[in-house]
């Protein structure tokens, strides 16, 4: 078979870079050639990006879907095996529509996940992928990690109902202390706890930066296993090319009902929003039934249109 | 990448005031009081750029990474959801979200309110949060007059003295959030033109302190 790489564009030729990373590290591919139900979207709805899914009916009556994401349909379709590491990547097109628009668009995504027995070296390698794949694709390139375990641990610290914690969090994402200040005082919060939600999300930068305060913020709440965690999965970037493109930053939050621990998002330079998001996603796992644990992230490749590398 | 570092300000006396403190604090752009007809100025020596916009397309600008950061005021924040970072309250442009009516308005609630707003979703949120069914009728201005027509029963808007209200025979008759303008920053710029943000954030608040 001939074949010339100049008939690539530049999307594919993206896509092929990161397959052969991927599979260097012993990633198996998994190709998503059949229909879910709808069912199984629906009922993790609030997962995937955007909450529409095309559906149609198939030739036995059943309501069927083209995919709006992979992750579930992996989860699904691989056997539980908390014992062992299964390790897959996937390169296939999703349906999603973009934030304010009202149309469906067929989306490149290519992502991997890791199943069963997730301990600290596989999030280091699933990081340093994530990293990778960025390398990939821009000269200029951030990925900031965030750890919900200590996140949710001083929020639910908080004296107060579920949705107050709910608007706190939302403060995080947007890295707002003058509203943690405000909601603790509207709702009669200890002083205390302010300071410590605005000092933990005043705390973003270079691991040689935070980790210092981090530890010593942690401590102090009994958080020392949690920090510890961090501090050894991030280490595999220490006295690499890598360590001066992560920060840690708690503004980066997911929906915490499907992601529990380490979760982490990239950008790169012209780019108004993420381009990679990932993290441990555990708390799915178990809705759906699997005594597995997991990590993974997806690569979103329509935002790249335009990027030089 | 472009390293000027691109400010959208609100058009209008708000915008000019948020212009003053940025350059109080290190980003003067004089070109841009000259009272041109111009909406872009750039000063390539202090690092920055400005745009007038619309004080409404102030978040889709920074959303989008247009600008890197911005002014806007806390109802746009509310109204559009947009996804960036919000890193200052500014303590200018202070006003609040209310509900206003026809004097002696009394709420039956064996009917279905009718509310006119140019914020709807901030009503709609309002409204369910304290188990109100409403109707909802979207207007892009001269709000006041809804009530008067009998368009509407009550309205949501922004009251900043109250002034216009009165001289339409209407009151407030509930709070539903204060308002001041924030200052906006895009969550990929931020990674990347951290230290020149960071700058302005700090000269920013210590002004507002004083």
């Amino acid at each position: 078979m001939k074949f010339n790489l100049d008939v690539l564009d530049e999307s594919e030729k993206i896509m092929f870079a990161l397959r052969t990373l991927y599979s260097s590290k012993g990633y198996e591919r998994y190709r998503m050639s059949k229909f879910e139900e709808y069912d199984l979207y629906s009922r993790n709805k609030d997962f995937l990006v955007s909450d529409s899914v095309i559906t149609f009916t198939d030739m036995n009556g059943r309501l069927m879907a083209l995919k709006p994401d992979v992750t579930l349909s992996l989860i699904k379709n691989n056997k539980d095996h908390p014992e062992s590491l299964k390790k897959l990547y996937y390169n296939e097109n999703v349906y999603r529509v973009a934030k304010g628009s009202n149309s469906f668009r067929e989306i490149m995504q290519a992502g991997l996940e890791c199943f069963g027995s997730v301990d600290s070296d596989c999030i280091s390698e699933v990081l340093m992928l994530a990293v990778q794949s960025l390398e990939t694709v821009s000269e200029e390139y951030i990925l900031e990690i965030s750890d919900l375990q200590i996140l949710s641990a001083l929020i639910e610290a908080v004296p107060a109902p579920a949705e107050v914690k709910q608007q706190l969090l939302k403060c995080f994402s947007e890295k707002n202390r003058h509203g943690i200040r405000q909601i603790c005082s509207d709702n009669g919060i200890c002083r205390e706890y302010a300071e410590r939600l605005q000092t933990l999300i005043s705390l973003y930068g270079p691991p040689g930066k935070v980790l210092e305060k981090l530890t010593a913020l942690c401590l102090e709440q009994g958080l020392e296993a949690e920090v510890k965690r961090l501090v050894d999965v991030i280490r595999v970037f220490r006295d690499t090319a890598y360590q001066d493109r992560i920060i840690i930053d708690f503004s980066a939050v997911s929906d915490m009902n499907y992601y529990n621990g380490i979760i982490f998002r990239g950008f790169i330079a012209g780019v108004p929003d993420s381009v990679l998001s990932g993290g441990q996603y555990d708390k799915l796992m178990q809705k759906l039934g699997r005594r597995s644990k997991a990590i993974g992230f997806a690569v979103y490749l329509d935002k790249l249109q335009g990027i030089k590398r | 990448m472009d390293k000027l570092l691109n400010v959208a300000l609100p058009k209008g006396r708000l915008g000019e005031n948020v212009y003053k403190i940025f350059e109080t604090a290190g980003f003067p752009c004089p070109s841009i009081l000259e009272g041109s007809r111009k909406l872009i100025f750039e000063n390539r020596e202090a690092g920055v750029r400005y745009f007038w916009a619309k004080p409404s397309d102030v978040a889709i600008y920074v959303e989008r990474g247009a600008a890197d950061i911005g002014v806007a005021g806390k109802d746009i924040l509310l109204e559009y959801e947009p996804d960036v970072y919000e890193l200052l309250d500014l303590d200018m442009g202070k006003c609040r979200m209310a509900v206003a009516a026809p004097k002696n308005f009394k709420d039956d609630s064996r009917y279905t309110l009718k509310v006119a707003t140019k914020f709807s979703r901030i009503a709609a949120d309002y409204y369910a949060s304290i188990g109100r069914d409403i109707d909802i009728i979207h207007l892009n201005g001269s709000i006041e007059i809804a009530p008067i027509l009998g368009l509407s029963d009550v309205i949501v808007d922004i009251v900043e003295t109250g002034t216009t209200l009165r001289e339409n025979d209407l009151e407030v008759i509930e709070t539903i959030v204060p308002i001041s303008a924030r200052l906006i920053a895009n969550k990929s710029s931020f990674k990347f033109k951290q230290e020149q943000i960071e700058k302005i954030v700090r000269e920013m608040s210590g002004h507002r302190k004083q």
